[in-house]
């Protein structure tokens, strides 16, 4: 049961509702691609929070391509041992991990004591907040905590083989089953939350204006969308 | 040659009363809606004063504008680079009580109160929580005619620079009007902070416009552009600003604040210019310099090598002769009365001003002997001091506003010896001489200034759709759209012709 469901249908039903969900809301909701800014109600909490969550969740996004997308082979061939990648994702994960952690927080806590940006706060907004906090702090848990004190857990044997399985559509879903309780639920979780990007405001992570170094400083349009004479 | 057309707007600062009935029209047509309240496209400032909102000309806070690094034109807030890495929080921006926390009263107690000793009262309720507010602190205008005195006027930026010659001696106090709409400059920063390309100039007329799809809400126009005339609507996370009233201008009609005008200080028309030279106009080294060189970048609607060139590249027939009678091509490249709004921010802003002639001089012992070049040594004892005209209006060169004054204050002596005569001629002379300009020319300005009427003041060619426009292709698509194909949607049968 556990085996089919949760790590071979389960993670497919979250991709499919993020693609097509994603799509949807671009084509049909193409206005509300951003993440709506309470920035001019509130600004000295929002420097703390936003800006260490989002650096803190850019490293921790680049730390779990490192262990989970990059096979443990990649690190064989370059020379570094497993005593060596732990340290290095000990200490980087749990500094990326307290880095999102202490952001989320300062952020909720804003959100929750300052009236006007309260006020417009939506249950989207406590939704996502809350789940990756406990995501987050699941995380920075395991990478801190129980790595150091139980079991250095060897994700790279498991959960990266099994992750990386589900995008050739052969999941190595028995790979899961032995794997820590703890693990499971970040897991589980983490693909419950890809499935609710397109429903709330991380969304924008898809608006990021990658091509504005590149283009023109000054934009001149025609009246008429479509005449580019 | 880069021809391009850009509607432009003067504002004769000696004719406003202060009335804010451009604000108010505005605002009823453009920005009463939940999310816009604290917004005023158009507003009136009275100057000295923090302004709208709060201290909006300090560069050093909001960062907005252009600035020269290592011979370059830099946005002052930093370039994409620096924006991208700092996305997650804009340190620039302003804060909604910059402007203020916009409110109502709590008109229905005054209904529903029980019968009681005292009268109800309406309690003011934030229009942002839908809480009471104990008091509010600041609103529009709260500082209007110098309301707030001596706590209020030393927050203006132009006055903290020019301390020394300001006082505050209730005999020597001084105030204009100054009102503002968004700029529509040629080298808007605005545009160019804009992460998502929302924001751009239109081609056909220069108005500056934020595309609501494109827009993404990052915020780094707010404070990008140095007039803080982008807005954030904090209903629909986007931004919004001034759009010169488009809708009203394509049809040829002025815009509402202009329309609305009691004292009829605004002036609209079309001008031409070479868009190839705008950075270079932009990028003059010496602040001073840049108001010569954005004139360097308008061109002669009456030079035929121009006419033939602006005909070639798609400026139609009625706007090459609307740019001919415009008044703005007249007061501000022709006579050089109206100046740029700040030239210093290197945006080159296209709402031109005429600095203010009106309040009384200083230490004018015998007015009967100011006759004509009593004038000369006059006008730099100006009531408003000419280096606060200069701070706003020509980045510190007190001769640009010099030159501007003597020529205001000649047309006044030449007009008034014409009407009712008694001066000497001679001296009239020498003060036309020192404002270099003639009585043909004054009498031009005069009647522009005081008398033009509607079709003078507001010379605005229609959007002509039909030139540029499939209109076969159009027919029956617009109104009901979803239905109909929408407009601008290449849809079989309607297969749009090639040549357009």
């Amino acid at each position: 049961m556990e085996q089919i469901f949760w790590w071979t249908i389960f993670p497919y039903i979250c991709g499919a509702i993020l693609i097509v969900g994603a799509f949807y809301r671009f084509i049909f909701r193409g206005k509300s691609l951003y993440a709506p800014s309470t920035e001019i109600f509130e600004k000295k909490w929002l420097r703390m929070g936003s800006v260490i969550f989002h650096y803190g969740i850019i490293f921790a996004f680049i730390g779990h391509v490192m262990g989970v997308l990059i096979p443990i082979g990649v690190y064989e061939a370059l020379g570094i041992n497993e005593h060596f990648y732990h340290f290095g994702a000990i200490a980087g994960g749990g500094v990326a991990g307290l880095m999102v952690v202490f952001g989320l927080v300062v952020m909720i806590a804003r959100k929750l004591s300052f009236p006007k940006v309260r006020v417009h706060t939506t249950f989207a907004d406590y939704f996502t907040i809350g789940l990756l906090l406990i995501i987050a702090a699941l995380g920075t848990y395991m990478t801190l905590i129980f790595s150091t004190t139980v079991v250095a857990y060897e994700y790279r044997l498991t959960i990266g083989p099994w992750f990386r399985s589900i995008f050739t559509f052969q999941p190595l879903s028995n790979l899961m089953l032995g794997i820590p309780p703890l693990f499971k639920v970040h897991v589980v979780l983490s693909f419950f939350f890809f499935a609710s990007i397109p429903f709330t405001q991380m969304i924008h992570m898809f608006s990021f204006p990658a091509r504005y170094p590149t283009r023109a400083p000054q934009q001149y349009r025609s009246r008429n969308g479509y005449d580019k004479s | 040659m880069k021809i391009k057309a850009q509607v432009a707007m003067v504002m004769h600062l000696d004719k406003c009363i202060g009335c804010h009935t451009c604000s108010v029209t505005c605002k009823n047509v453009w920005t009463n809606r939940p999310g816009m309240e604290y917004v005023w496209y158009n507003n009136v400032e009275t100057r000295p004063g923090p302004g709208y909102p709060k201290e909006w000309e300090n560069t050093d806070r909001y960062k907005g504008g252009w600035v020269m690094r290592n011979g370059k034109l830099h946005l002052r807030a930093g370039g994409p680079i620096s924006k991208l890495a700092n996305i997650f929080y804009n340190p620039n921006m302003a804060e909604m009580d910059d402007f203020y926390e916009p409110w109502t009263y709590d008109f229905q107690h005054l209904h529903q109160s029980p019968k009681k000793e005292h009268l109800p009262v309406a309690r003011p309720i934030s229009m942002i929580t839908g809480k009471y507010i104990d008091k509010p602190e600041w609103g529009p205008n709260w500082d209007d005619d110098l309301a707030g005195g001596s706590e209020i006027v030393p927050m203006d930026p132009n006055v903290q620079k020019l301390q020394e010659h300001i006082a505050m001696e209730y005999e020597k106090t001084f105030m204009m009007y100054l009102p503002r709409i968004c700029e529509h400059c040629l080298n808007p920063s605005c545009v160019a902070s804009c992460p998502s390309g929302a924001l751009y100039k239109r081609d056909e007329d220069g108005i500056v416009l934020v595309d609501q799809d494109a827009c993404r809400g990052w915020r780094f126009c707010m404070n990008g552009c140095p007039y803080h005339k982008v807005y954030y609507n904090w209903n629909t996370h986007k931004a919004e600003k001034c759009n010169f009233c488009y809708p009203r201008t394509e049809a040829g009609l002025p815009t509402i604040c202009s329309e609305t005008c009691v004292g009829r200080i605004r002036y609209i028309g079309v001008v031409l210019y070479d868009a190839d030279r705008v950075k270079e106009a932009a990028s003059v080294e010496d602040p001073k310099d840049l108001y010569e060189a954005q004139l360097s970048v308008f061109l002669d609607p009456f030079d035929p090598e121009v006419i033939e060139e602006a005909q070639k590249q798609g400026i139609n027939h009625s706007w090459i002769e609307s740019a001919q009678s415009s008044p703005v091509y007249k007061m501000a490249m022709k006579w050089k009365i109206a100046l740029p709004l700040h030239p210093e921010y290197r945006t080159l802003p296209m709402v031109w001003y005429v600095p203010p002639l009106s309040p009384i001089m200083n230490h004018i012992t015998n007015e009967q002997e100011l006759t004509a070049d009593g004038y000369i040594p006059a006008v730099d004892q100006m009531r408003i001091p000419m280096e606060y005209l200069a701070s706003l209006l020509a980045a510190d060169d007190t001769d640009v506003i010099r030159r501007v004054l003597l020529k205001m204050a000649a047309m006044r002596v030449h007009m008034r010896e014409k009407t009712v005569g008694g001066a000497d001629k001679l001296k009239i002379s020498k003060l036309l001489e020192e404002a270099k300009t003639t009585p043909e020319e004054l009498e031009d300005m005069a009647r522009l200034l005081a008398v033009a009427k509607y079709n003078e003041r507001f010379v605005i060619p229609t959007g002509r759709r039909e030139m540029v426009e499939d209109l076969h292709y159009k027919q029956g698509a617009c109104s009901i759209e979803e239905l109909a194909p929408a407009e601008g949607m290449v849809t079989y049968p309607f297969e749009r012709s090639e040549n357009q």
